[in-house]
């Protein structure tokens, strides 16, 4: 089956600004793929192309088979987009907001009622369908720029930065939606600089930073190659923790020296927290915890700031 | 798996009928101003009529120009009302949905090119003109102020002098990143001025020499001459008529074109 995204040197300028540089990768349908990377990465411009509103500067773009310089409109057909700040019509109702999105696409008024009341379901907002938009919580708001990114029926969801700005209870919420829709086999697109969503909900993942791509695979494969296992976490206050560090240089594999903390990479935390502790190295807080794609990220941008 | 062919066609129909969805979207927004849409319709015409009509005519019983004061003035002010209504429609509305609702970015992400997002809002806003522009109409009827059968074409060349204020404005609100006082600057330094100088109430022939050049740049005055042609067939020669014309149609095409341009632009990025 030929793949939904294909992108070959992938390249996006704005006058002296590269923002996308020379990126290559490619998604299977029905895959939930992430772009992980900090703000300004260029996550947000790759995800334009990608979504064909925005012209490429060089390099090759198929989205589902399609050139987005030539056939921008029909490749939209398909795709649901989900942009990072809510863009709903405040001038209209829930319900109207799903509605007249779904006349973008063709189609009729009564098939577009059926559609909205189906995802104001899925969307857990059937009994605010015809509450105004402004006065929604950012969750709702969320939920219901998801529901109408799924008025087209797509197929492929684009999220940029889907969970940013919300409280935890309302991001587990979305994750929860989100991640039924994967089960359901819709093509996954996000980006999102939490490691935590992008560990939860992609099944491969690119990591970006400043226009190009430093990794890519699962989250575990990612972990496993540029983590260790476990991670110990010490404290010693922000006076000492240089200070003491120096002294514990050999313990663990790696170190990485963060002006609150020491991060400690090993197989065995605890091991080495005993190690230290019997040298006298008393921490004022200790934590042992498994490798995150945070460690990743940690170890890929050191890498990109001593180059 | 869908083919490229299937993908195609199932764009297609939002590939013609595109600009009508995006008229249909504003439409509906409007239901929610609907009765100040109403009210300022109704309202607007009976209460200059009743200031400028009946109280100001009474200062000029000999009339303007061979007619009653009334009806020298009536076109005049129809053109006056629509164009306002142009000037408001191509500011707030335009940036609101680049920047505050972004709904043009939420509209675009669908089959919807940019052209016929422009198209729609223009379509949308001749629906909003002629309403208006009819609602006054009947009103100067009503006054007996329209002498002439031609008297209706007001409300067409209303329209177009509307699109000619509008789609300038537009396009240059649709390049502006935020609103720091540009378009209360706009409405002090170019609209109120055209609305003064443009030979509403009175002749530009009674302004001051060095001052005539603003009605001729302005969209207005052109408006209200052809208005009054209609309405009561003032006496000009031919080439001015068609000079009024063709002025109106210049800013409108130019407009409509720089705004096509400025959507296309912020949309693309």
């Amino acid at each position: 089956m030929p793949p939904v995204i294909r992108a070959e040197n992938l390249t996006k300028v704005y006058g002296d600004l590269t923002a996308v540089n020379g990126i290559s990768f490619e998604v299977p349908r029905g895959e939930s793929f992430g772009l992980l990377g900090p703000n300004g990465a260029g996550k947000s411009t790759a995800m334009k192309m990608i979504a064909s509103v925005s012209a490429r500067t060089s390099g090759v773009l198929e989205v589902l088979g399609l050139d987005p310089n030539t056939d921008g409109p029909a490749i939209r057909s398909q795709l649901g987009v989900v942009p990072q700040e809510d863009n709903l019509d405040q001038e209209l109702r829930v319900a109207e907001n799903l509605i007249s999105y779904g006349r973008f696409f063709g189609m009729s008024r009564a098939d577009a009622t059926a559609r909205a009341t189906e995802l104001l379901e899925f969307a857990q907002l059937t009994d605010r369908a015809k509450a105004k938009v402004e006065p929604l919580s950012g969750g709702m708001k969320r939920r219901l720029t998801i529901a109408r990114s799924l008025m087209n029926d797509p197929q492929m969801l684009l999220l940029d930065e889907p969970t940013t700005g919300l409280d935890p209870q309302a991001r587990h919420v979305l994750w929860d939606r989100l991640f039924r829709l994967k089960e359901r086999g819709t093509t996954l697109i996000l980006t999102t600089h939490y490691m935590d969503e992008a560990e939860q909900l992609c099944d491969r993942l690119i990591v970006v930073d400043q226009g190009a791509i430093m990794a890519e695979g699962s989250p575990a494969q990612l972990i496993r190659e540029h983590s260790t296992r476990e991670v110990l976490e010490v404290r010693y206050g922000s006076a000492n923790n240089a200070v003491v560090a120096k002294q514990i240089a050999d313990v663990g594999d790696r170190q990485e020296i963060l002006p609150d903390r020491i991060l400690i990479y090993s197989d065995n935390g605890e091991r080495d927290l005993a190690e230290i502790t019997k040298r006298g190295h008393h921490p004022t807080t200790s934590l042992v915890r498994r490798s995150s794609l945070e460690d990743v990220f940690l170890r890929l941008t050191g890498r990109t700031l001593v180059e | 798996m869908t083919t490229v062919a299937e993908i195609r066609e199932r764009a297609s129909k939002s590939r013609r009928w595109g600009w009508w969805y995006v008229t249909e979207l504003r439409l509906r927004e409007m239901r929610g101003y609907i009765s100040y849409v109403v009210t300022s319709s109704i309202g607007n015409p009976i209460v200059y009529l009743l200031a400028l009509g009946v109280g100001l005519a009474n200062l000029v019983p000999q009339g303007i120009e061979g007619v009653p004061y009334l009806v020298y003035v009536a076109p005049a002010m129809l053109m006056s009302t629509i164009l306002s209504v142009g000037a408001e429609e191509g500011m707030y509305p335009v940036l609101s949905g680049f920047k505050w609702h972004k709904v043009f970015f939420a509209i675009h992400a669908t089959p919807i090119s940019p052209g016929q997002i422009v198209g729609g809002f223009l379509f949308h806003l001749m629906l909003r003109f002629t309403f208006t522009a009819g609602l006054f109409f009947a009103a100067i009827v009503a006054f007996g102020a329209v002498p002439n059968s031609t008297g209706w074409l007001v409300i067409p060349i209303s329209i177009l002098g509307a699109y000619a204020i509008m789609t300038p404005l537009a396009a240059y609100a649709a390049r502006l990143e935020d609103d720091s006082g540009q378009f209360a600057l706009i409405q002090r330094l170019i609209v109120m001025p055209m609305f003064l100088f443009s030979g509403t109430f009175f002749p530009i022939s009674q302004i001051p020499d060095w001052l005539e050049w603003i009605a001729w740049v302005s969209p207005l005055w052109h408006a209200s001459q052809l208005g009054r042609v209609a309405s009561y067939g003032m006496s000009e020669p031919i080439w001015t008529t068609v000079t009024h014309l063709g002025v109106l149609i210049a800013f409108s095409v130019v407009g409509a074109i720089l705004m096509h341009r400025a959507f296309v632009k912020r949309l693309t990025k």
